[in-house]
């Protein structure tokens, strides 16, 4: 396949999860701060540090309240990974691949962005709706997956669309985990209470994995919650099944035997991945965990320009 | 109940004939028409429009930022052609592309046309679209015009007239191809009950052709485009779609030993034709234009070398000048011996003096264009202009007249189409598409335009057409 095409439609896959995976954040949390009765300033602005563009809000808005960010996360244009953004990119990938793909394919994308294209800012009184236009986004994005899944083949497309949604998805879930780990960090005296069982509950949420979480483990702890994210083999949003997916595809990608590995992504890939299954969560706890999923960061970013390297500029 | 108010206004209308009464091949669909109440007409084509734009069926227009992306209107009342009318059609486009192959195979050749007189060589020199780069160049199989759009009009009297032929890249199939397909939606009862001609193997013919083109069993071929901002570009992307060949941008392909490539993600694959929707002159910064950065570099010397075959082939658009045009009449003579069986419009090039000054006096009757402007752009309806408009007309004829022809103002024929909630006679014109690979195929239909403003000419997209589909009957 085009080189080309192979870079748009993982880019593609990386908007759409990146899309879903902020209108979750933005729902879980506007849930959360119904539940806490505290000031919003500190309940939303975690949320933009997380994403890495505080810098940007903070020349842009003079306060993060909910209206705020909220905006800023969703619609704004100027923020180059707002959903809006994010769901203009994918569609514009969308249409200089237009060939590679299903026709219902392109049809959720671009319904999706006539949807929301029609949207300009959030006001106070479209707040009692919020919920349900975030439903709606997330829907989009997982019938968007699914059309993928059942409409187009699972040949070299499919898999590069895999890695771009896979790569993403292992980075955003880091994200969730560092937002509670240094950001909402309890002081002491917190630890255990209310509102620590309710700020790592709504992580949880953040990455859809309370009712998973919940048949494999019987009590709700940090670390229970970081090592089913983390290292858990089958949950589709944890690092390393995300990571053992992505090996697969580059395996079939680069035609390598087993046991050997056909290019330098592979290899990255493949070496993190063995890390991961002989790591403990004692061992990521008692290293730090913030270093543990800072180190965890860096890594899938290397891995990420090693395939563009690899697949894209041939 | 919508057509019993409809007026013709004394214009040649497709559906009814002079007398007011409905043309035989337009009874069914009138009695349909009339079957449905007003409301069912427009939530039908409330809901066609919208197929089309939840489908992305949109094209480009330039300079306007606020909307980038517009579907092109579309007019559910379709046009419908008899096989009778269509099998003189047909014959009369398969004639005129056979000899405007054999003008340019001539004129980048042997030239006999000149040296026969039939042509002065000045005229095709001095041609925008003439490129002495070819000369000497024999494509695969001869053929030089592998797509074709030719746009034929009605006149006032019902005669059918050759308007212009799009030789280099001719647009629109795809909308063609996908206004059908919304019409089985739309009105599904009505083919029910007409034999109107498929057209949906026409991206099948047309890979078929391009493989012709090519001596290897299984070429690879590719569809290449400018990208995502040139206004046709659904087209281009529609087209490979439907051929299951890759859309290709300039930075996709690489000339290597002579060869052309396309980059993959397991290292080069050779391409050995290549359906080209990119202007001759953009398409290598080597041999033509130095500035483009939509081509490939090296390509052209590739075609020269008979290593890719390139549809349509650099050079056709010598013969898409409007003065050259005036010719094609005499290139069927000269090369079949045969009369032109569908007429051009009578033209007057203001290269000869007689006619130039027929031009500057009369000018309030004609309509006078760049022999090289398409899309509605550089040309001036008399009848409408100002006097100013008209008086600065006169002088950048004056100042270049080679540039410039005149036609009488034809007064086009009109159809019924649905304007807010009624119907009213539009003029239209029709482009229906040729392919010549092992035989020259006529796909039995075409895009009809329409001039969608009261009283309009101008039935380009750019300039505020619309489109219908046009019915061959079987």
């Amino acid at each position: 396949m085009l080189s080309r095409v192979a870079e748009s439609v993982y880019w593609m896959n990386r908007y759409m999860e990146r899309a879903e995976n902020y209108s979750r954040f933005l729902d879980v949390n506007f849930q959360l701060s119904l539940d806490l009765n505290e000031d919003s300033n500190r309940q939303w602005m975690p949320l933009v540090y997380t994403t890495g563009d505080n810098e940007l809000f903070s020349r842009k808005y003079n306060s993060p309240s909910k209206e705020n960010v909220i905006h800023f996360m969703s619609l704004d244009t100027e923020n180059p990974n707002s959903i809006m953004n994010c769901l203009i990119r994918a569609r514009e990938n969308a249409r200089t691949i237009r060939e590679n793909i299903s026709t219902p394919m392109w049809e959720v994308i671009n319904e999706f962005y006539l949807t929301i294209k029609s949207k300009k800012k959030f006001e106070e009184s479209d707040m009692p709706g919020i919920a349900e236009f975030f439903k709606a986004i997330r829907n989009q994005c997982l019938l968007f997956y699914g059309c993928q899944e059942a409409t187009i083949s699972h040949d070299e497309v499919w898999h590069f669309a895999l890695l771009g949604r896979l790569l993403e998805r292992a980075d955003k879930t880091t994200r969730i985990l560092d937002m509670k780990y240094f950001i909402l960090l309890p002081a002491r005296e917190e630890v255990g209470s209310t509102l620590d069982l309710i700020q790592w509950l709504s992580l949880l949420k953040s990455a859809s994995a309370h009712e998973m979480f919940n048949r494999f483990y019987t009590r709700i702890t940090p670390k229970n919650i970081a090592e089913f994210l983390i290292l858990d083999k089958i949950f589709p949003r944890a690092i390393r099944s995300c990571l053992s997916k992505a090996f697969d595809s580059l395996k079939i990608l680069s035609g390598s035997e087993k046991d050997s590995y056909g290019d330098e992504t592979e290899k990255r890939v493949g070496v993190l991945l063995s890390e991961m299954n002989y790591a403990s969560i004692d061992e990521i706890f008692s290293s730090g965990m913030h270093e543990y999923l800072d180190q965890l960061q860096v890594r899938l970013n290397g891995i990420a320009a090693q395939l563009d390297e690899t697949y894209f500029r041939n | 109940m919508l057509l019993t108010n409809y007026q013709t206004d004394s214009f040649y209308d497709e559906m009814f004939s002079e007398e007011g009464g409905i043309r035989q091949s337009y009874h069914i669909l009138k009695s349909r028409i009339e079957g449905m109440d007003d409301k069912e007409l427009l939530k039908r084509k409330a809901s066609a429009e919208k197929a089309l734009l939840s489908l992305g069926i949109t094209f480009n227009v330039y300079g306007d930022e606020e909307e980038e992306e517009r579907i092109m209107p579309f007019d559910i009342i379709p046009r419908i052609v008899t096989s009778f009318e269509w099998k003189k059609m047909e014959e009369g486009l398969k004639q005129r592309i056979r000899a405007l192959n054999l003008f340019i195979q001539d004129i980048y050749g042997d030239e006999k046309i000149i040296k026969d007189g039939v042509i002065p060589a000045e005229i095709v020199y001095s041609s925008s679209g003439y490129l002495k780069e070819c000369k000497g160049i024999k494509p695969p199989k001869g053929i030089w015009i592998h797509i074709t759009g030719t746009d034929l009009v009605r006149d006032g009297d019902g005669q059918m007239l050759v308007l212009e032929d799009n030789l280099r890249c001719p647009s629109g199939v795809s909308y063609v191809l996908e206004n059908r397909e919304v019409m089985k939606k739309t009105f599904p009862e009505l083919f029910a009950s007409l034999s109107v001609r498929p057209i949906y193997d026409y991206p099948i013919r047309l890979r078929g052709m391009l493989e012709h083109l090519s001596d290897k069993p299984n070429p690879n071929i590719g569809v290449l485009t400018p990208g995502i901002y040139n206004s046709a570009y659904y087209e281009h992307s529609f087209l490979a779609s439907r051929m299951g060949v890759p859309l290709v941008e300039g930075t996709d392909l690489t000339v290597r030993d002579d060869k052309l490539y396309m980059r993959t993600t397991k290292g080069l694959k050779q391409v050995d034709v290549l359906y080209r929707r990119i202007d001759d002159t953009f398409m290598d910064p080597k041999a033509f234009r130095k500035d483009s950065l939509l081509g490939v570099p090296g390509i052209f010397e590739v075609f020269k070398k008979g290593n890719v075959a390139l549809a349509n082939a650099p050079g056709t658009g010598v013969a898409d000048d409007k003065v050259i045009y005036s010719y094609v009449p005499d290139f069927i003579k000269y090369y079949l011996g045969e009369d032109p069986i569908i007429p051009n419009v009578p033209t007057y090039l203001c290269s000869r003096e007689k006619d130039l000054k027929y031009v500057c006096e009369n000018i309030g009757n004609l309509v006078v264009k760049a022999a090289n402007g398409a899309g509605g752009y550089g040309m001036i309806i008399g009848p409408v202009a100002s006097e100013k408009e008209k008086e600065e007309f006169v002088e950048k004829v004056k100042a270049d007249p080679r540039n410039y022809i005149a036609q009488p103002v034809l007064s086009l024929s009109r159809i019924p189409t649905l304007i807010e909630d009624k119907l009213e006679g539009r003029h239209v014109d029709l482009r229906p598409f040729i392919l010549y690979g092992e035989e020259i195929y006529v796909m039995p239909g075409g895009l009809t335009r329409v001039a969608l403003r009261r009283g309009s000419l101008v039935v380009n997209s750019s300039q505020g057409g619309g489109s219908k589909d046009t019915w061959v009957m079987g």
